[in-house]
């Protein structure tokens, strides 16, 4: 607990010194194309293997459950272009649903 | 103050953006609690880390049992935007030095995308505050609300909340899918992940992935867009980075 609150800190503490860097340090260093695109890219990958991780994995394990067709309603959802929250409770109301019909 | 007064349309598109990133903060509130985190822990990442996609990075490293050190990495990795953000922001805003430490804890997807949007400097140090102000202050009470509900609805996977997580992540990352180069980081990303989570420990796939995106980025050529997704909250209401919260 005391060690999740510290990693919760450092965390936080890390993200507003890499906000601040943006503002304070000479702008030059920060406006090459390539930095700009290593971290476009750099979010689209974590955000990308984060929806593998959360709908495919359970433990060390890959897994097909409740949670892909779920995924794949929420990606209807998008094509759409429904509001944020209205794909997250799609999602969610589609694994609930599932899973009252047995699916794991 | 006419109806088309820049000011005025500023203000307005501030309210409508955190309206709609604010709304979300309940997914957030509830999914946090869902992974195991407490009410305050899961407040003291909104207030603090104000990022959506470096806290949801956070709580599903968490959540899925990974190291504790993988988390902090997510979630600062996902915040490296942010400071890009800031290096557009400085000149178009050209702050005072006192007023940049807050300028810097508001600086997410959707108040660079307001900010960038306006025609002028005043006008767009309103759409800046109103924006990063907006959003804070909704983002933390429907994180809050989230959390109180998520904290009573007991096994999250009943009501399918883990679901609910892939689908915040998708949502996140949406925007920025337009162009190929963007589309194949996705897909190796994925395969990355999923081919690696039964080898390594929980929370190092998620970095592995990143990593694919750095040496894509460096051996590429060719711009990527460097402003908040332009697909962003400002223009179609749908948010990218409560993300950036």
């Amino acid at each position: 607990m005391t060690a999740l609150w510290g990693a919760l800190l450092l965390a936080g503490l890390a993200c507003l010194v890499i906000k601040l860097a943006g503002h304070v340090l000479p702008e030059h260093w920060l406006a090459q194309p390539r930095v700009a695109r290593v971290a476009a890219l750099v979010t689209v990958a974590l955000l990308s293997a984060l929806v593998a991780v959360q709908t495919a994995t359970s433990g060390s394990q890959v897994v097909v459950d409740a949670r892909l067709p779920a995924l794949a309603v929420a990606a209807v959802a998008l094509v759409l272009r429904a509001p944020f929250v209205v794909v997250v409770v799609l999602a969610a109301a589609t694994a609930a649903g599932l899973r009252l019909l047995g699916m794991p | 103050m006419t109806p088309h007064d820049p000011a005025t349309a500023a203000r307005r598109q501030a309210i409508s953006v955190s309206v709609a990133t604010g709304l979300y903060g309940v997914s957030f509130g509830a999914l946090s609690v869902a992974a195991g985190l407490t009410v305050p822990q899961t407040m003291a990442l909104s207030l603090l880390m104000f990022s959506g996609g470096s806290q949801f990075a956070f709580i599903g490293v968490v959540g899925g049992g990974g190291a504790l050190g993988a988390a902090v990495a997510s979630a600062a990795l996902l915040g490296a935007r942010n400071g890009l953000y800031g290096a557009q922001l400085t000149p178009l805003l050209d702050l005072p030095w006192r007023w940049r430490l807050p300028a810097a804890h508001l600086t997410i997807d959707e108040s660079t995308a307001v900010a960038t949007a306006q025609p002028t400097r005043a006008v767009a140090r309103t759409g800046f505050w109103w924006t990063g102000v907006g959003v804070f202050v909704l983002w933390n009470v429907f994180t809050l609300l989230g959390a109180l509900a998520g904290d009573r609805l007991g096994d999250p996977r009943t009501y399918g909340l883990d679901a609910a997580a892939g689908a915040a992540f998708l949502a996140l990352v949406w925007p920025r899918l337009a162009g190929r180069t963007a589309q194949g980081v996705a897909a190796a990303a994925v395969v990355v992940a999923l081919g690696t989570t039964p080898l390594l420990p929980a929370g190092v796939p998620v970095l592995l992935a990143a990593v694919v995106a750095v040496v894509v980025g460096l051996v590429t050529t060719g711009s990527a867009p460097t402003g908040p997704a332009s697909t962003g909250p400002a223009s179609t209401g749908r948010a990218t980075d409560g993300a950036s919260r």
